[in-house]
């Protein structure tokens, strides 16, 4: 296993298409609920236990061996707006595209082929975590971690706001990132014997109709 | 909450008369109130008959006066409750071609009981073969200092049809909220339709942020459920800004099913808000 390809798969530069998105943080923006960094802070911290925590439970369970298909039908369940689910499944496909080029393994393949239009994200970059030869908490904190760092990044460039208050925020919430990683690998290790219900389904409604509005727009700067 | 009522509490919960027969409680706070009422209708080939209304703590069944074919049971609010350290249940089935209407006479006030301790209130719905069941409670209040566990758990069959409506009120007018935690678990024909788990109040952090609540004090939805329904069309979204009150009306991914999600400031804003999507769902 190799520290480095945890760092690769999390990186904001990996091209699994990430920085087109604002994580539902441009609607956000023009309902002026976000304005600052306080408020951009206080954002990410909503978005990071419920989506975040959803997300990294995914992924982990996806780095454990669970069924991808079984997992994916758990994300549906999970994301109850089309225009998410689409987001998901788009970014799951780019997702799926750099990690068999980078980590190449007959998981990815065969949910490729079961999945041609994209499988949920989280649950393909769990068996690209896997793949490297990583653990469902590496799965899980890359997932917690990408539900406030792609936010923050789309903050700075639709608020003009400091890159160094919005890493500075990344920073604070870093230990909260550990928390809900460890929770979701927690949840993720038990479903051998209790199933995929242990799983955590945090949501938030705001995120759920905002990305529904965002999705209706005619002009916009991020894809979500 | 009047002294009377307090003194009744234990006897309620311990009442020889009436044991707790669900089968897993078993930990509830001593000064907590332990009670599973249960409703069942089945269909005679004419009507809907009510065969089991097994009225039970704070939950007092009647049977209201209907026509048609539909059985219309009002659950009626016979204590306060659910306190902290209290464990309740109510299960809801309509089986197989029954017909089933459930309301609640009055909103379900969440208070702080004798302990800090959460209450538990978990809501079983079971719906049979070309049954159809109406959930529409009037809504919950998460008071201040309350803490309140609550579920939701749906199984349907593939010919199911199904109306559910949830209303959370965060706080009476102008306190803080208590803590509120949820999760609706929905299965139809065995597969699961939607797992949604939502937390609010002090100490969940962000949950008041923009990103989940934005200030606003009252969140609901509408789910329906059946075969019928035409999934075809685009997401309604109602009110395109948020400040007062939004919500989207959008299919869900496994099966026919719309689901209607709806933030307000009030609690006439949010009905008003689910209505609209109700009308949405049936009308267009």
């Amino acid at each position: 296993m190799s520290r480095a390809a945890l760092l690769l798969l999390a990186d904001g530069r990996f091209p699994a298409g990430g920085h087109a998105h604002s994580g539902g943080v441009e609607a956000a923006v023009a309902h002026k609920a976000v304005h600052d960094i306080y408020s951009l802070e206080a954002f990410c911290r909503g978005r990071l236990h419920t989506t975040g925590l959803t997300t990294a439970g995914l992924a982990a369970a996806a780095a454990a061996g669970c069924d991808p298909l079984l997992l994916d039908d758990a994300a549906d369940a999970r994301t109850p707006v089309p225009a998410l689910r689409a987001v998901a499944r788009r970014l799951g496909r780019q997702m799926m595209r750099a990690a068999r080029a980078t980590f190449p393994s007959a998981e990815l393949d065969r949910l490729a082929a079961e999945r041609p239009q994209g499988a949920h994200q989280p649950i393909v970059q769990g068996l690209a975590v896997r793949a490297a030869g990583l653990t469902p908490k590496d799965a899980a904190c890359a997932a917690a971690y990408e539900s406030t760092g792609g936010p923050a990044t789309a903050a700075v460039r639709l608020l003009s706001l400091n890159p160094l208050d919005a890493s500075r925020l990344l920073a604070r919430l870093s230990a909260e990132t550990d928390t809900v990683a460890a929770a979701a690998a927690d949840a993720a290790a038990r479903v051998t014997t209790e199933g995929l219900d242990v799983l955590p389904s945090a949501s938030s409604p705001l995120l759920d109709i905002t990305g529904e509005q965002h999705a209706a727009w005619t002009m916009r700067l991020f894809a979500s | 909450m009047s002294a009377g009522t307090q003194l009744d509490r234990p006897k309620a919960a311990f009442d020889p008369a009436s044991p707790p027969t669900g089968t897993e409680e078993t930990c509830g706070h001593p000064d907590g109130v332990r009670a599973t009422a249960r409703i069942r209708a089945t269909y005679n080939g004419r009507v809907t008959t009510l065969p089991e209304l097994r009225s039970d703590g704070p939950f007092h069944l009647r049977r209201m006066r209907t026509g048609g074919r539909a059985a219309t049971v009002g659950v009626i609010g016979a204590m306060s409750a659910p306190l902290g350290g209290d464990r309740l249940a109510l299960d809801i089935t309509a089986e197989d071609r029954a017909e089933l209407d459930v309301t609640t006479a009055a909103a379900t006030l969440a208070l702080r009981g004798p302990t800090t301790a959460p209450a538990t209130y978990d809501v079983r719905l079971s719906v049979g073969e070309h049954a159809c069941l109406r959930w529409l409670p009037k809504p919950l209040i998460s008071a201040a200092d309350s803490n309140l566990h609550q579920t939701c758990t749906v199984n349907l069959a593939a010919t199911s049809q199904l109306v559910l409506r949830e209303e959370q009120i965060l706080g009476r007018a102008n306190e803080k909220p208590g803590h509120l935690v949820s999760r609706i678990r929905v299965h139809r024909a065995g597969r699961l339709l939607l797992d949604q788990h939502t937390a609010y109040g002090d100490p969940e952090p962000g949950w008041d942020g923009p990103a989940v609540l934005d200030g606003h004090r009252a969140v609901g939805q509408l789910l329906v459920v059946d075969p019928e329904l035409d999934l075809q069309r685009a997401p309604v979204l109602l009110r395109k800004g948020t400040k007062d009150g939004c919500a989207v009306l959008a299919p869900l991914a496994g099966g026919p099913a719309l689901l209607a999600t709806a933030v307000a400031r009030t609690s006439s804003a949010l009905r008003e808000l689910l209505n609209e999507a109700l009308g949405h769902a049936f009308g267009e």
